[in-house]
């Protein structure tokens, strides 16, 4: 049977991949919004509909409510014992559903504990993040951490779920108050003029479905689309960039099976003689777009960049006229070129010189905090480097976006540091690149990931004052 | 893309765009979201912009590429990389990816399978089958053989699925295993949707679910002491749909239980169970000849077949769109033994 005509068979068509994040503060109904979002999709099967709904009547949900729809929505997503014991989300969990458009990835972010670690781990991989404020409360302190850690994370598209309209009487007033602040901390911000794409407030109720997967009569005032119309519509990071940035393609390993071929793939016909001398760099295209014939540059540490032309762009079997990210494929080169791990090939003439002088944004995520002088290492790309932590420059307080003099990070703090390294790196600034300009700071001691870093320019360099920190 | 246009929420953007700001990488979000207009290059970029794509990578596509590149990374990063390999369908996918990551050259690791001793025979033959086709060398953990020596002792209920935890982690220990590859996927359980892709794991084998590292864009952390290892779930991402597509879609074979077959089962537990050598039905328990097929294999004694038609590939992935079940809940008699049933073999150091 051939994969078309299966295809056809099943009538299943060809979705898109979206991940996206959410984030809220405690009790904004996060959880219930994620349970509404799985279950109005379809998402929830009868088994685990049926544990949530004999869970929740346990513990008199609902108080008297009539009806088997009181179920608590929150336990679809609380995975952990201690999580359903204590009523609180502890960990990132990831929730899977798909539409006919879309295969969706959800990372549902805690807003309880450690809310900057979770939110910059979400954020990380996300193309989209729903931030959740209380229509009661309207927009706190902690919305205003959240959207700070999405400006500098440059996630592209940030959603706001105004959540619990049904308490405050459907009200337009209230809605519109709350998303004239939430566009006043956008602009204070300076998200959308750089960081983000976009920007869109939608009021909702979870725990009723206003708005969460179809729109609501309850908000007539209201023109927009629901949460899931959005989600569906929204292009993806790599869509929105691939096309727009140079190719970097850190190399993962050597494919040289000098002889040792692959036994199904010599049983399907390989020709043993032809791979003799075959060797190819695997990896993941992180950014960009690479065709045969290309020029590009190979970046070692502690050698001059050398030129030169893709010949090849393997895929298991079958040879690509062109690469785009997030494909991982092996490359063909024209010469005979000494590559290992942990370098990079990139696009010709489109990247500086690799520096071994590191200014970046932390996000410090480890109980164990940043002082200066401290050895760390370095994860960039497929290279892993030792450093000294030179000093600490500053310190974002999250609710003023000010800079404040700073001399350690603690968890959770995110700031500024200078950071020499033990080898050059081919550092971009995390502004223009969310891949190459991304590291991890680890601890040489127990080996835990102590920060999530983000390339600046170096000072001086001055190619985008917006980007403060 | 429409929908987004006409919000009147959106405001911001619409600010934006009447004062475009001159956006480092040539974006103006406003138009690109509602896709009237092509973006423009930065104006003195060092580099042309190609064309708009206009294939995009289906979800499968990027699915697979984002579990290449774990593979890789582990192999590239960790002495002695394994993979578990039980003949069902998540661990012959992810040889599957392993075949496709190091391509033209062969597997660079060996199998490790932990053997309950309640096999479906058709699942070992093609297990062997399997092993010979790629060349690969297999380890075997055998829960038998601890149950022989009196280091593990059967269950009342009969299952061995947790019973496992011992010989893996003992496979592990004695084959100097640093990281061991696993078919786990987030949508399996409640626990398995708080699991990283690289987990490490303490000289007992223990998931600490509480204490986990950040797991951040692309870049995993494999960093482990002497003692430790780590469990790798390169399909993490991955639901039990996108699995079935991708087996249509690569034309995968998979052991025949897999697919509708008439079998003798008796029903125990609101479950079709196999009559075999292990699971033999009591005295009130009436065996019936039915067409069936397995959603998931593990341990004869605790897997429960489903009822079912599907006799091809395609038929099984309608059949799963459709169903109304989650997979361990349908045909796993383990799962149900209590809410964090998963949770607490896994903190074990079960897979």
């Amino acid at each position: 049977m051939s994969t078309e005509t299966s295809l056809l068979e099943t009538g299943l068509r060809e979705s898109t991949l979206f991940r996206f994040a959410t984030a809220g503060s405690v009790d904004d109904g996060k959880s219930t919004l994620v349970g509404r979002l799985l279950h109005d999709s379809k998402a929830i099967l009868a088994d685990q509909l049926d544990a949530v709904a004999r869970t929740s009547a346990d513990r008199g949900f609902g108080g008297g409510a009539a009806g088997s729809q009181a179920i608590d929505l929150a336990l679809l997503t609380d995975g952990l014992r201690a999580e359903r014991e204590q009523g609180i989300t502890i960990d990132v969990a990831y929730r899977y559903f798909a539409t006919d458009r879309r295969s969706f990835i959800l990372a549902d972010c805690p807003g309880h504990v450690q809310y900057t670690k979770n939110t910059v781990t979400g954020a990380s991989t996300a193309d989209a993040v729903v931030v959740l404020i209380d229509a009661r409360k309207g927009v706190l302190e902690q919305t205003r951490r959240h959207l700070s850690v999405l400006q500098l994370l440059r996630v592209a598209h940030v959603i706001v779920a105004v959540n619990k309209i049904d308490l405050v009487e459907f009200s337009e007033s209230v809605f519109r108050e709350i998303e004239t602040d939430v566009q006043k901390v956008a602009r204070e911000l300076g998200l959308g003029s750089d960081g983000i794409a976009d920007l869109v407030v939608i009021p909702v109720s979870a725990l009723d479905g206003d708005n969460v997967v179809d729109r609501s009569e309850r908000t007539p005032w209201y023109s927009g689309p629901a949460l899931l119309e959005v989600l569906e519509t929204l292009p993806a990071a790599d869509e929105l960039e691939s096309h727009l940035e140079s190719f970097r393609f850190p190399v993962q390993l050597v494919i040289r099976p000098q002889g040792a071929l692959a036994p199904d793939a010599v049983a399907a016909g390989l020709d043993v003689e032809a791979y003799r001398d075959y060797r190819a760099y695997a990896g993941q295209v992180t950014e960009g777009t690479v065709k045969i014939g290309d020029k590009v540059t190979v970046l070692s540490p502690g050698a001059e960049p050398r030129n030169t032309t893709v010949t090849g762009i393997d895929f298991a079997g079958s040879e690509l006229a062109e690469a785009t990210a997030p494909q991982s494929v092996a490359l063909r080169l024209a010469d005979d070129i000494d590559i290992a791990r942990g370098d990079t090939i990139a696009a010709a003439g489109t990247v500086r010189e690799s520096s071994a002088d590191l200014y970046a944004a932390l996000c410090w995520l480890s109980p164990k905090p940043l002082r200066e002088g401290s050895k760390v290492l370095v994860k960039h790309g497929t290279r892993t480097v030792q450093a000294l932590v030179r000093n600490v420059t500053g310190k974002l307080d999250l609710a003023t976006f000010d800079v404040q003099p700073a001399s350690s990070l603690e968890l959770n703090d995110i700031g500024n540091a200078q950071l020499r390294l033990a080898a050059p790196l081919p550092l971009e600034n995390y502004l223009h690149h969310r891949r190459t300009g991304a590291f991890l700071v680890i601890d040489p001691a127990d080996g835990n990931t102590l920060a999530a870093g983000l390339v600046k320019d170096h000072p001086g360099d001055h190619e985008d004052e917006r980007y403060v920190i | 893309m429409s929908t987004l246009s006409t919000t009147t929420t959106d405001g911001y953007a619409s600010t934006a765009d009447a004062a475009p700001a001159p956006s480092p990488r040539g974006i103006r979000p406003a138009d690109d979201a509602r896709g009237s207009d092509r973006p423009d290059a930065t104006p003195g970029a060092a580099y042309a912009v190609p064309a708009l794509r206009s294939d995009r990578l289906s979800s499968l596509d990027t699915l697979e590429s984002e579990a290449i590149h774990i593979i890789r990374e582990v192999v590239a990063e960790f002495e002695r990389p394994a993979l578990l390999f039980s003949g069902g369908k998540d661990s012959v996918v992810m040889l599957h990816l392993a075949t496709k990551a190091f391509w033209p050259g062969k597997v660079p690791f060996p199998v490790l399978h932990v053997d309950t001793g309640h096999n479906f025979p058709e699942v070992i033959e093609f297990r062997d089958r399997t092993v010979e086709r790629l060349g690969l060398k297999l380890v075997v953990g055998s829960v038998q053989e601890f149950i022989d020596r009196g280091e593990l002792s059967e269950r009342a209920d009969g299952t061995r699925n947790p019973l496992q935890t011992v010989p893996l982690l003992d496979a592990i220990q004695r084959n100097k295993f640093d990281a061991v590859f696993g078919g786990g996927r987030r949508d399996e359980d409640k626990a398995r949707a708080k699991e990283r892709i690289l987990s490490l794991r303490d000289e007992f084998g223990q998931w600490d679910p509480r204490n986990q590292r950040p797991e951040l864009w692309n870049l995993y952390n494999g960093r482990h002491t002497v003692g430790q290892h780590v469990r790798a779930f390169p399909i993490s991402n991955w639901t039990e749909l996108d699995v079935w597509r991708y087996i249509e879609r690569e034309n995968i074979e998979l052991p025949g239980l897999y697919y509708a077959h008439e079998r003798e089962v008796f029903e125990r537990d609101g479950m079709w169970r196999a009559v075999g050598e292990v699971s033999m039905p009591l005295p009130h328990e009436e065996v019936v000849t039915k067409l069936v097929r397995y959603r998931t294999v593990g341990d004869m004694s605790c897997t429960g077949a489903v009822v079912s038609d599907a006799r091809t590939v395609a038929d099984v992935v309608v059949e799963v769109a459709a169903s109304t079940l989650t997979e361990r809940g349908a045909t796993r008699a383990d799962d149900r033994i209590s809410e964090a049933a998963m949770e607490d073999r896994k903190k074990d150091g079960y897979f």
